[in-house]
């Protein structure tokens, strides 16, 4: 974005973190990693033996005992929301993870997952 | 509830901080909206089964700086937090509650929350009903259906849900429910009677 970087003095510290975090790369197709898209980490054998920086380590060991929205993988570990979706692309990508994306909105599919929600809340809450 | 979110720990979530079947399961997700202060964390909060979360995202205010050339070279950058909360409905669908802030100028924020959602139930105070207008306009700009939870009327009920409807120009349909976000239970009734509504709509 900034070629000089002779702004670089305006920029909040958390900000240049997060491009470090990223490695500069862009953000995912919001299709592919939406808040309420659902991650797990995939079993060790299909996994693309790459290094993984830091931060990719602890995404990976977060999501490694269940699934997880990306907006909730964000939450616990207080990363802004486009650092996360990043880092999970990238995981996604090398086999670290795989994802359960939202199914697409069309209205046959809206009228059977509204019922199913409304049976949900009167089973939970009479 | 027994979910630790401290950041520094590697493997820090208990298990009920995970989708119970997650591997069966498809998320869906309901905005609670309002302006400022009106109760969507506490809303979010007495209905989750989980700590409520939040996620902070850095945004770039235009819309404010767009009259001021000076102000565009100097690009401001706020951050807006996320509330949201979960609710496992069945090994077939878990829900996400979406806390979103009323306003207009985080345009990239509501475009992400509004893809898909079901719906949202938009949280009003009475005594602050001008507050309103721009999250209703939003709502209905994302073409998203939308129900009203009253945080309490004064005096007769059936008169002020008739001059409340009035003033919030909605349509006869619309369903206008009295909640106490406080309390589960009827949290959890403004959320059935949105639902039972976004059926109908579908049906």
């Amino acid at each position: 974005m900034r070629a000089g970087g002779e702004d670089f003095e305006f920029e909040p510290a958390d900000l240049v973190r997060a491009y470090i975090i990223t490695k500069g790369r862009e953000l995912p197709d919001e299709q592919q990693l939406s808040l309420i898209t659902l991650v797990t980490a995939t079993p060790e054998e299909g996994r693309r033996l790459n290094r993984l920086t830091p931060e990719e380590q602890r995404l990976l060991d977060i999501c490694s005992a269940g699934y997880l929205s990306v907006a909730e993988v964000a939450g616990h570990t207080r990363l802004p929301l486009g650092v996360v979706r990043i880092v999970l692309a990238s995981l996604t990508e090398s086999g670290h993870l795989m994802t359960r994306p939202p199914v697409p909105r069309a209205r046959n599919a809206d009228k059977e997952l509204l019922e199913e929600v409304l049976n949900g809340l009167h089973r939970k809450f009479g | 509830m027994g979910s630790t979110a401290s950041s520094g720990d590697r493997r820090g979530l208990t298990t009920d901080a995970y989708v119970a079947d997650g591997a069966t399961q498809t998320a869906v997700k309901i905005l609670v909206v309002g302006h400022f202060a009106v109760g969507k964390t506490t809303f979010i909060g007495s209905i989750s089964e989980i700590e409520p979360l939040s996620t902070e995202e850095t945004m770039t205010q235009a819309a404010e700086a767009v009259d001021d050339l000076k102000g565009v070279r100097g690009k401001t950058t706020t951050t807006v937090a996320l509330d949201f909360g979960r609710l496992t409905l069945s090994d077939r669908v878990v829900l996400y509650l979406f806390g979103t802030p009323g306003q207009t100028r985080f345009v990239q924020m509501w475009e992400d929350m509004a893809r898909g959602a079901l719906g949202a139930l938009i949280l009003v105070d009475p005594e602050r009903l001008a507050d309103s207008f721009p999250v209703i306009d939003l709502i209905e700009q994302y073409g998203l259906d939308y129900a009203i939870a009253v945080n309490h009327f004064d005096g007769n009920p059936e008169r002020a849900e008739r001059a409340l409807r009035e003033a919030l120009d909605l349509l006869d349909e619309t369903p206008v429910v009295t909640c106490d976000a406080r309390n589960e239970q009827s949290s959890a009734a403004a959320l059935t009677t949105l639902v039972r509504y976004l059926l109908d709509r579908a049906s």
